[in-house]
């Protein structure tokens, strides 16, 4: 692996160019985009492959005999093999096709609880997780008649694997965590989560929402039975995302919802439903989306995954020590294991308000409580800032950050 | 002075501004000076809330017009409210129900009243008419 690390060049500035957005000037001032956990700029490969399909390649898929059917459907294909390949499952049937990851959440909410959640089963989430994957298990336990159980988070947000163990008891059925947080930008220990959790028998399920552009997904690796991501934090379109599903559990699991496509037979009385995927499909897809995330994984995977993880980190580290230069800076989140997200409050500043500042000066970060409210509730603050990068960031656009920081906080002091 | 006058005025202000930092500088100013809420208004009645910041709004009538308080955790927020107060306080409520409000469009802060600033304005704003329509319904 080091030796593709050597060999391949990391060219920052030529990546800057396939994103055309990066142009563009917001309030004058050429725009720093670091609100990247958030959704991430799409490369012209991107914008492209959805030009091409809506002007030359498009037709509904899977039904059609005619020519332009069978060119969607192969295309719609393509993608899931090439998300097969990029996430190591072992087959297509593994691939299910959502909105993103909230949506693969609740789908499993529904469908896996319906097989699996017993009234006095327990459902065990951290402290860490954002509100997609702790609304879904809430509704699903108060359904179900089960418990949710929640893994604290230690103050500089990480979880200990001795509170996970304590937590799984032989009665939780389900442990759904997340690889990174993207309040706070801990990376978790997947492996020994998963360890874990099979050892009581629990299965798991992993939101990669914010691990998937940065770091490795390995599902064979991680040993997880489920993992969901968005295409839109991965350089590709909105409102298509991945669930992934180990087959004999998808095989288990009821459909989620019912129509066309996710059928084999139907007849009033009965219907039989089509094979995996396809039954967890049902509706006209997203197709244009799904054709295209092929583009964002292959963009990614011609830089390669190290390659960006690396270069993320060196951006995240120097932002680091350069906004502890900055007086009354708190960095919220400080785990041992971070990646590209920075979270901070500055003293006597409302976040909102350095927010505005920034803005002002081309510079876009997030700002508020990330759709993560119980850990900012363990910090006791409502809200921080946060900068979040990607693969096109540098380190002149974090200058440009700490001296707009800079300002805002004369100003607002 | 009606409340069109006093937005015209706040414009005519803002006209001298040249760039964005003087004009910020101005509402965070705005916002340090802003009267403050006693803290027995500062109760969750009188509560706002936009996912980012609170603002607390109190009215009451003075005479035959009708007065606005607030306060907000966010100084940006509590400069802009100053601005509003500005305008929309001591008038008959009548004319508060029936004011438009077009001077933070023409000051270039429209975007501070966008829903997805999340920051209590909105609804300030949307408050402060439905005390003007209340305290009207309430003379006649
Ligand atoms: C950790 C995490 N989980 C889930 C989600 C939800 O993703 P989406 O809105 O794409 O469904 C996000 C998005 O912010 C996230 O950061």
């Amino acid at each position: 692996m080091h030796s593709t690390i050597l060999t391949k060049q990391f060219d920052v500035q030529a990546i800057r160019e396939d994103f055309p957005i990066l142009k563009i000037k917001v309030h004058n001032k050429p725009l720093v985009y670091f609100d990247n956990a958030a959704s991430t700029q799409k490369p012209q490969s991107v914008i492209d492959k959805i030009t091409e399909v809506y002007t030359s390649q498009y037709a509904n898929i899977h039904r059609g005999v005619h020519h332009l059917s069978q060119l969607g459907t192969g295309l719609y294909e393509e993608t899931r093999k090439t998300v097969q390949n990029f996430i190591h499952a072992q087959s297509e049937k593994e691939i299910i096709y959502t909105k993103g990851t909230t949506d693969g959440i609740n789908l499993l909410a529904y469908a896996w609880s319906a097989a699996y959640l017993k009234s006095g089963d327990e459902i065990l989430i951290t402290a860490l997780e954002h509100h997609s994957n702790i609304i879904p298990w809430q509704l699903a336990c108060q359904r179900h008649g089960a418990i949710l159980k929640v893994v604290p988070v230690q103050d500089d947000g990480s979880i200990l694997i001795e509170d996970v163990k304590k937590n799984l008891t032989e009665k939780t059925k389900l442990f759904a965590f997340t690889h990174v947080s993207n309040a706070l930008g801990t990376i978790n220990p997947i492996a020994d989560f998963v360890e874990a959790a099979k050892s009581v028998g629990a299965h798991t399920l992993i939101d990669c929402a914010q691990s998937i552009q940065h770091i490795p997904v390995d599902v064979q690796a991680f040993g997880c039975d489920f993992l969901a991501f968005s295409g839109h934090k991965l350089y590709g379109p909105t409102g298509i995302g991945i669930l992934y599903g180990k087959e004999k559990l998808l095989e288990e699991i009821p459909p989620f919802q019912g129509g066309g496509d996710m059928i084999k037979d139907v007849k009033f009385e009965k219907t039989s439903y089509n094979e995996l995927p396809f039954k967890f499909e049902a509706g006209t897809p997203h197709i244009t989306g799904a054709i295209a995330l092929k583009q964002a994984i292959d963009y990614v995977q011609n830089i390669g995954i190290e390659l960006i993880h690396a270069h993320e980190d060196e951006v995240l580290r120097y932002a680091t020590t350069q906004i502890l230069q900055i007086d009354g800076v708190r960095i919220i989140g400080q785990a041992p294991h971070k990646t590209s997200v920075l979270s901070f409050l500055i003293d006597g500043t409302h976040p909102y308000d350095i927010g505005v500042l920034l803005d002002q000066q081309g510079i876009a970060v997030r700002t508020g409580h990330h759709c993560a409210q119980p850990i900012m509730d363990q910090y006791c603050i409502p809200g921080t800032c946060r900068a979040s990068f990607a693969v096109y960031n540098t380190l002149e656009e974090v200058d440009i950050f700490i001296a707009g920081l800079k300002k805002a906080t004369k100003m607002l002091l | 002075m009606s409340i069109n006058e006093i937005q015209d005025q706040v414009i005519e202000d803002f006209s001298w501004y040249e760039d964005w930092t003087d004009k910020y500088e101005y509402i965070i100013d705005l916002g340090k000076t802003l009267e403050p809420l006693d803290e027995q208004f500062k109760k969750d009645e009188n509560l706002i809330i936009g996912c980012q910041s609170k603002v607390w709004l109190h009215a009451y009538m003075d005479a035959n017009v009708l007065k606005f308080n607030a306060d907000s955790d966010a100084i940006i927020t509590k400069g802009i409210i100053g601005l509003l107060i500005k305008v929309f306080s001591g008038h008959a409520p009548q004319e508060i129900a029936d004011a438009d409000l077009y001077f933070l469009d023409q000051i270039g802060l429209q975007e501070h009243l966008s829903p997805n600033r999340a920051n209590g304005l909105v609804s300030m704003v949307k408050q402060i008419r439905t005390y003007g329509v209340a305290y009207s319904n309430l003379k006649s």
